[in-house]
């Protein structure tokens, strides 16, 4: 009854209003966000990667975003809601929205949609994602440079493989550095969660680790690394204000070229279905400037910072031995081929760990 | 001259009635006052988040979908808290109830089991969450440990119980190892009742709990029991009742509804088992008991006005971007002003120009 006599109270008011008149002929673009905007690591990143597609476009297009939308039941929904608010372009950006992507995708042929690092595609849905791996490497590189122990901490998210790869991708370029290295790895089971990340970043230096590495979501761990005195790497966005003193660089996600390019695309009719995978040459990502190190070890990542970029140097240079002492089966020519990188589920040698649940 | 809070001789019939549209009115006063506070014009917004999802099929089948679980949970916990046992962990019985019926559909995956799948998930869903469910009941009645604690701890346990079989045992071969089972086979999926939509047979089912749940509280010994034992415990020790009894019994009740709607929820909507399947349905369900009054019918409103404020609150964020903290912001505020105006039931406001014994105790 409550909801009858309100309904009936809210409709008299609705009448004073005329519908809301949208700008007809814009291309309406949607994003939904995994968590917060003001996470300060990922789901940021996507949103400064917004605020610049409507610096550049803001005059032909108008984007909406649904912020927090949890990676279940609700995700779908979400999705189908923006389809049905008139945006014909989509962005889905984390890896949980796959499925739900997919399911909205069969349902509405004449929509587009990208979704952010999974794996399944459709003649609507397009994936796109970064060789954060290359990042990675360099880290590695520096990690072992920096490194008194020797032993570094690893904050991992989810055991997916690409979480495996960029652990694998750090240690080898440690490995060139101190064949000795060592990692310790905490899975905190959640790609944000400020609390879990900052018991694992104690947690690992407890351990002995001298070093914080993590792929996670906020700036949590690199506050910790901070306080203790500590170094660490941060993740998808700038996190010097938070470790003034701690990180030695960051994997700056920068979405904005690519949601630029894929909105002109969408705007001249030539959109078409892909899977997109770059890297520091087409600017998916960049590292943040190299601080609180000495110039040697500066010079170290720059340089191969650019062998990387220029397709002169690859992480998975063959041979590349797993955990196990056995060599990988090199499909890619002098490297790892792209598939064996996205499915990656095996640790390298060096590694003394196992992958969760396997 | 103060102002005092007075504990009246009887409770207040009217205000009984006409303390929720008290609370809703408020509500929608101190929400105009953040949405103008924000620069957003109050009465658009207001139309964005009640009106709208009210005016098309698709919006009024995702309320469905969302009240679904969220009724059915909250007529198991009404009969509880009627009977003054307190079950805090249905959202563990969900959980449980979702990964019993899931053994069921990931053992017979690829198999050519036939359409007795479904119905047997859904019946160990039930007895899995009624089974759950009885942990903190049995504590209760054997040893007298407060089942407020255990069965809100259980929660936990399920929660980590479930965790651990998607990212191990369970995990899709295919899946990149993320944490999921394979989707569902179609034998082993709840029904869609509209073509393209999500309102599935789900919505039937809660409908049926909530017409039972009221021939059970309106029309039965047992549901005289309940209520005698929670609101007058000595007469229902004079009339014979077994309070423990009815502690099991309404846990058990309580607890199978919750695996019910998790079973459902996992073969419905979601179409696979991964972690996240709840986003607090189990906590959010006392908000839906408590507003509908531990009425059946009162829980199927409230059910629906809450799912209401989700939609809402997304197409809000769409259309006028306000922010999801909002939506938050008001459902507390909602619940807030409800309890509020309950006090007013036995209590009234006073002024009194002298200033005698203070009464307190409002609650």
């Amino acid at each position: 009854m409550k909801r009858a006599l309100f309904a009936a109270a809210a409709l008299l008011m609705a009448g004073c209003i005329n519908g809301g008149a949208w700008a007809a002929d814009k291309l309406k673009v949607g994003f939904i966000y995994l968590g917060p905007v003001g996470d300060l690591g990922w789901t940021y990143q996507h949103e400064l990667a917004r605020q610049a597609l409507v610096k550049e476009l803001g005059d032909k297009i108008e984007t909406t975003f649904l912020e927090n939308v949890p990676e279940g039941p609700d995700a779908e929904r979400a999705i189908e809601q923006l389809v049905r608010a008139g945006n014909k372009l989509i962005f889905t950006t984390s890896f949980g929205y796959m499925d739900p992507t997919l399911k909205v995708a069969k349902k509405y042929p004449n929509v587009h949609f990208e979704h952010c690092s999974g794996y399944k595609r459709d003649k609507n849905m397009s994936t796109y994602s970064a060789r954060w791996y290359q990042g990675r490497y360099i880290q590695g590189q520096i990690a072992a440079k920096m490194s008194k122990a020797g032993v570094l901490g690893y904050i991992g998210s989810f055991p997916i493989p690409e979480v495996v790869s960029g652990i694998n991708a750090t240690m080898l370029g440690a490995q060139t550095v101190n064949p000795n290295i060592k990692v310790k790895i905490i899975w905190v089971n959640s790609w944000f969660d400020p609390g879990k990340e900052a018991d694992a970043a104690k947690a690992l230096l407890d351990q002995g680790a001298d070093m914080i590495m993590q792929h996670t979501d906020s700036p949590a761990a690199m506050q910790v690394a901070g306080e203790r005195g500590k170094l660490a790497f941060g993740q998808d966005s700038e996190m010097i204000k938070f470790g003034p003193k701690a990180q030695l660089t960051s994997i700056l996600d920068t979405w904005a070229p690519y949601y630029i390019e894929r909105v002109k695309a969408e705007l001249a009719g030539t959109w078409k279905s892909e899977d997109t995978w770059g890297g520091l040459d087409t600017k998916m990502f960049e590292m943040a400037p190299y601080t609180n190190m000495p110039d040697d070890v500066k010079k170290m990542a720059e340089d191969t910072q650019a062998a990387i970029t220029a397709g002169k140097s690859h992480p998975f240079k063959c041979p590349v031995v797993a955990q196990d002492g056995k060599e990988v089966e090199c499909k890619g020519g002098d490297h790892l081929q792209d598939g064996q990188i996205l499915g990656m589920n095996f640790y390298v040698k060096g590694i003394d760990d196992k992958i969760p649940g396997k | 001259m103060r102002l005092v809070l007075e504990k009246r001789a009887e409770r207040s019939t009217i205000i009984a009635l006409i303390s929720p549209l008290i609370a809703i009115g408020l509500t929608i006063v101190t929400l105009c006052i953040l949405f103008a506070i924000l620069g957003k014009n109050p009465i658009s917004a207001l139309a964005v988040y009640f009106i709208d999802p009210l005016t098309d099929g698709y919006s009024l089948q995702e309320i469905a979908v969302k009240a679904t679980p969220l009724v059915m949970i909250a007529i198991g916990l009404s009969l509880c808290y009627l009977a003054n046992a307190w079950n805090i962990g249905a959202e563990g019985q969900f959980l449980i109830g979702a990964v019993a019926g899931s053994w069921l559909a990931v053992k017979t995956q690829g198999t050519d089991a036939g359409h007795w799948v479904l119905p047997a998930m859904l019946a160990l869903g039930a007895i899995a969450g009624a089974l759950y469910a009885l942990i903190p009941a049995i504590c209760k009645v054997r040893f007298g440990a407060s089942e407020i604690l255990t069965s809100l701890m259980l929660v936990y346990v399920a929660d980590l119980l479930l965790d651990y079989l998607v990212r191990g045992p369970w995990r899709d071969p295919q899946g990149f190892n993320f944490p999921t089972t394979a989707e569902f086979d179609p034998v082993a999926t709840v029904p869609t009742l509209i073509e393209g939509g999500r309102l599935h047979l789900g919505s039937i089912v809660a409908l049926l709990v909530v017409a039972a749940g009221a021939v059970l509280l309106g029309r039965t010994i047992k549901g005289f029991e309940i209520r005698v034992v929670g609101a007058a415990p000595r007469a229902a020790r004079f009339g014979g009742f077994n309070a423990n009894q009815l502690v099991l019994l309404t846990f058990a009740i309580s607890g199978a509804l919750a695996g019910l709607a998790g079973i459902i929820e996992v073969a419905g909507p979601v179409g696979h088992l991964q972690p996240g399947i709840s986003p607090g349905y189990g906590f959010t369900a006392i908000i839906v008991a408590f507003l509908g009054r531990l009425n059946p019918i009162g829980i199927l409103i409230a059910g629906l006005f809450l799912a209401l404020t989700f939609i809402g609150g997304e197409q809000a964020q769409i259309a006028m971007k306000i922010p999801l903290d909002v939506t938050k912001v008001f459902q507390g505020i909602l619940l807030f002003y409800v309890l509020a105006c309950d006090s007013l039931i036995l209590y009234r406001f006073r002024l009194i120009s002298t200033s005698p014994k203070v009464q307190s105790g409002a609650r």
